[in-house]
């Protein structure tokens, strides 16, 4: 054996290399097999990222579609329910630029909004039943028709085919729940900003100036410090 | 006793002014009935309470009037005996301001009670029972957060409890209400306190921890703690431990940590580390629900501050109005700066007054200006860390500030947000005054909001594939279907060919032909008139439409105002009916034109050639039917073919005059009908051939025309008159020599082909799919013209 390598050098080489890529060739076929990632990956990311108002108003007849779409390129900001918090996000896992909403699609609500169904003018003509992506409105033909307002999405899909217009897109108001504390007002940055601003060209008084200025300085980079401290 | 144990020391925390002194100087009072009671029905943190009673109806004092819905929730009872006003929305104390259902009560001055069940010996009971009992009475944490007690008293069965913990430290300044409870009550806690002790399968460690601020109380308790000792052993093991005053001790994982050493992990509660903290004001509830039987209708509660003349503690009945309670003590509205309930550093601030005392109540706040002044506006963060030295939970408050300022959700989260307990110490020691909790508490609740949001999209996810896989499902099903329909049709056709082909083998007789005949005849008689009676049907239906269309243009209830809109709508819905309508009533017209024909023409135009049968009525359709078909059986080919020709004559006159119909009425049907026509001239002509090869001479037939037309005549109809002059003319085409026929054909050749080709070019411009057939059927025509030519 050894005695061969030392006779055939090149030869044994190329016989060692081609066996080694014959046997990490075999561990990558069945690795890719063993461990085939079933669909995209990315896919169900941004799917998770998005509204799931499934609304359509980006031009996809739902959440997941559109997903699909930004896999293949699309522009990430065609969704208004989710508005720019959702394009920051998706930004974010796709590590590009996060442009602002895109307002040939619609504007983004700051309040939610659930369809409501004016009992007494339905006539029953199942038209916003079959409108619904979410299966969230009750009834039968000729009988009157329900939301079940936590189940609706508010994606207006419904209030299009109603021939009578009885349908209303009423915003939600927060209960006891879903109140939550307001952040704070913010404080009061803008007046540093009128002290730098009217600072003279050489002053007197530069001292009490150049300390106003170093505060009024350190305040508007407050953030930035603080996302470098972070 | 109380030296046994170690007391470790709490990271943090701070040093506020007590102010602790001014609502101890008189004892625990007691304020009037109020004019009326406003019990909310949730009290407690979780579910609220379900109202089960009526308004109008009259209740006792600890009567239940709100059941706990489901186990995270708990029961709420009547205060004092007075008449149900109300149930409604009312201002509860939120930090929101927000009301929530309550039950409004009158009180009738008697403060009656029900029925209460009390229980001499509680070690006779089953533990399920006492914690029955508790629950049934509707205890929850009186500390402040209002937890349900009977939950917080079952344990998991994975959770060993240890350590039993009184927590009597009330480190917040100004509130008393415990203080007054432990100097009041102390024998109260410390049967609670065994009570406790022997629902939790006795652990190991009983403690009643209580700040050293507190000399009075540790006196007393420690005295309660002595006497109890004569009657049960057990409560030789109770400690009461003093602990040195610091905010925020009294905090349940605080005083844990104080009292254990045991520092709770993060997003876990008390019990995993074998220890169940209890308020002592709770402790007291607890066993006063078992001893006595009696629900949770009123606690002690601290009314202090500077804006008020009287500061003291009371016993209050739970529903007071605050603003009734602050009245009684001389409230000063003018130098009051606002009205806090709780304490200073965890309250927050009433926005209306008219908000009831509830379970979780322990301080009615009412500062001077002086006292509590508005706070400062927030500067600049400097950096000085002071926040982080004091918080009790060893967070970094300031980088939450950071984040929470940036909403910057994920790090809050990584930065354990969720272990502040929202003390405000990082607040209150910060020089520049931000409002550092606020912030955390603005971040907690978007972060539970967006939680709730990713919870509800996942879900709303579920839905929609749920739908889309029922969608593709319904409609895989709705194919199969199809197919299925598509298959037996064809086995039908199948059938029925195979049917023909042996009827074709076995030559009908005589009979069969005949009635096959009848039938035929019977059905198409009974199909026209139900095909009238539907076009009549259908014209009433438009017409009737078209009443409605103009009935709702007149403004209605639902819709007083009609817009321009609505009406442009309208008078579109309007034309739409009308124009049914005159299709309907031309439909109708036409049928019964048509039908008139028909009836009117077969008899006739059969009677000659079958003039070898029998007799026959003409005006019978079947009867004309049954000699006709006999007639056919006994035609010879050359009768066959003379009456095909005749039969073919007679429906080229009636299409031609149905063209002339058309051309009067501009119909877009003319086409149509033209070509019609043309095909049975076509077909007249092929006759005559056929007519020919059998050796006859067309003379025979012209002369039976004008005899077909003989008793058609007779009639008095003026459609009749006309398809009469179309049969002479038919008629007369027919006697036409060789020769003008001939120029005849090629002329309606030549129309046709030049028809035919432009239709092939409207083909050709349009992409039609028909097109190769247009083509062919171009060519076929001027291979025929080439022929006759």
């Amino acid at each position: 054996m050894i005695e061969f390598i030392f006779q055939n050098p090149i030869l044994s080489a190329l016989i060692a290399l081609g066996g080694l890529s014959a046997l990490f060739g075999a561990v990558l076929g069945f690795a890719a097999v063993k461990f085939k990632v079933e669909g995209d990956p990315i896919v169900e990311q941004i799917d998770a990222l998005l509204p799931q108002t499934q609304c359509g108003q980006c031009g996809h007849p739902g959440c997941r579609p559109y997903a699909q779409a930004i896999a293949n390129g699309e522009a990430i900001n065609k969704c208004p329910p989710g508005g720019q918090a959702t394009i920051n996000a998706l930004a974010d896992l796709l590590d590009v630029e996060a442009p602002s909403l895109d307002s040939e699609h619609g504007e983004h609500l700051d309040v939610k909004r659930v369809a409501f169904i004016r009992e007494d003018e339905c006539i029953g003509c199942t038209k916003c039943i079959q409108a619904c992506p979410m299966d969230a409105i009750l009834g039968a033909a000729k009988h009157m028709h329900t939301v079940i307002a936590d189940e609706c999405t508010g994606c207006d899909l419904c209030v299009e085919p109603c021939p009578v217009d009885c349908i209303d897109m009423i915003p939600v108001e927060t209960d006891l729940k879903t109140w939550k504390w307001d952040l704070p007002a913010t404080n009061q940055k803008p007046v540093f900003h009128v002290i730098a601003q009217e600072v003279p060209v050489i002053p007197l008084e530069t001292n009490v100036i150049a300390t106003d200025l170093g505060r009024g300085s350190a305040l508007n980079s407050d953030k930035p410090d603080g996302e470098k401290a972070a | 006793m109380t030296s046994l144990i170690k007391v470790w020391e709490l990271p943090g925390g701070i040093h506020p002014p007590q102010h602790k002194s001014q609502s101890l100087q008189l004892p625990l009072g007691e304020i009037p009935l109020p004019p009326f009671l406003v019990i909310p029905l949730n009290q407690h943190m979780g579910t609220p309470a379900r109202a089960i009673v009526q308004v109008g109806e009259r209740v006792l004092a600890g009567q239940l009037i709100g059941i706990a819905d489901g186990t995270f929730s708990a029961n709420t009872h009547a205060s004092t005996s007075g008449t149900v006003l109300a149930i409604e929305s009312r201002a509860i104390p939120h930090p929101s301001g927000m009301s929530s259902e309550s039950v409004i009560i009158e009180p009738d001055g008697k403060h009656e009670w029900v029925q209460l069940t009390p229980c001499e010996d509680y070690l006779q009971l089953d533990r399920l029972q006492l914690l029955d009992k508790i629950r049934a009475a509707g205890v929850a944490g009186l500390g402040g957060a209002g937890f349900p007690t009977a939950v917080k008293l079952a344990p998991k069965s994975t959770q060993v409890i240890d350590t039993l913990i009184l927590n009597g430290a009330e480190c917040e300044p100004y509130i008393t209400a415990d203080d007054m409870l432990m100097q009041t009550q102390a024998q109260e806690l410390v049967a609670g306190t065994l009570l406790l002790s022997h629902i939790l399968h006795h652990p190991k460690n009983l403690l009643i921890g209580i700040e050293d601020n507190k000399p009075t109380a540790i006196a007393a308790v420690k005295a309660a703690v002595a006497g109890a000792k004569a009657l049960r052993s057990e409560a030789a093991n109770i400690q009461v431990v003093v602990i040195p005053t610091k905010y925020p001790s009294g905090g349940a994982k605080q005083l844990t940590q104080i009292l254990t050493g045991r520092e709770i992990p993060s997003g876990h509660h008390s019990a995993d580390v074998g220890v169940i903290c209890v308020n002592v004001a709770t402790a007291a509830a607890a066993w006063r629900a078992v001893r006595f039987g009696e629900p949770l209708i009123s606690r002690i509660t601290t009314v202090v501050g500077e804006a008020l003349t009287t500061q003291r503690n009371i016993n209050v009945l739970l529903g007071t109005p605050i603003d009734y309670v602050l009245e009684q003590h001389g409230f000063n509205l003018k130098q009051a700066s606002r009205v806090v309930m709780g304490g200073p550093m965890m309250g927050f601030t009433l926005l209306d007054l008219a908000a009831p005392v509830i379970k979780t109540t322990n301080c009615i706040l009412a500062p001077s200006t002086q006292e509590l002044p508005e706070p400062q506006p927030a500067q600049a963060c400097i950096r000085c860390g002071m926040c982080a030295e004091v918080c009790p939970a060893s967070l970094l408050p300031q980088q939450l500030f950071w984040y929470a300022q940036a909403e910057d959700f994920d790090r809050l989260e990584s930065h354990n947000l969720f272990d502040c307990i929202e003390c405000g110490a990082c607040s209150y020691v910060c020089p520049s005054t931000i409002p550092l909790v606020q912030y955390y508490r603005a971040a907690k609740g978007t972060i539970r909001l967006h939680e709730i949001e990713k919870e509800k999209s996942d879900r709303s996810r579920q839905r929609f594939e749920f739908r889309q896989q029922r969608i593709a499902k319904e409609e895989a099903e709705k194919e199969a279907k199809r197919l299925a329909r598509q298959k037996a049709a064809e086995e039908a056709k199948k059938k029925l060919a195979e049917k023909a082909a042996e009827a074709a083998k076995n030559p009908a007789t005589a009979t069969d032909v005949i009635t096959a005949a009848v039938i035929k005849v019977g059905a198409t008689q009974a199909s026209s008139e139900e095909e009238k009676a539907k076009l009549e049907r259908l014209l009433n239906a438009a017409k009737n439409g078209l009443e409605f269309a103009q009935k709702t243009l007149v403004p209605n209830k639902t819709n007083p105002v009609i817009t321009e809109e609505q009406l442009v709508k309208q008078q579109a819905r309007i034309k739409q009916a009308e124009q049914k309508v005159a299709e309907a009533e031309k439909k109708l017209a036409e049928f019964v034109a048509n039908n008139s024909v028909t009836s009117s023409i077969e008899p006739g135009t059969t009677a000659a050639p079958a003039a070898g049968a029998p007799a026959v009525d003409p005006s019978d359709p079947v009867a004309a039917a049954i000699a006709r078909a006999q007639a056919k059986l006994t035609m010879s080919p050359e009768d066959k073919a003379r009456a095909n020709l005749e039969s073919l004559r007679s429906r080229l006159a009636k299409a031609e005059e149905k063209v002339a119909a058309a051309k009067a009425d501009g119909s877009p049907n003319l086409d149509a009908l033209q070509q019609g026509a043309e095909k049975l001239q076509q077909k007249i002509t092929e006759a005559l051939a056929e007519l020919k090869a059998l050796g006859i001479k067309d003379e025979p037939v012209v002369a039976a025309a004008p005899v077909t037309a003989e008793p058609a005549s007779a009639e008095q109809n003026a459609a009749q008159a006309a398809i009469e002059k179309a049969k002479a003319k038919a008629a007369a085409m027919a006697s036409m020599s060789d020769e003008e026929k001939r120029a005849e054909q090629i002329q309606s050749l030549q129309n046709r082909l030049t028809k035919a080709r432009e239709r092939l070019a409207k083909a050709e411009t349009e992409n039609d799919a028909n097109i190769d057939a247009f083509r062919a059927g171009v060519t076929k025509l001027e291979e025929k013209l080439q022929e006759l030519a």
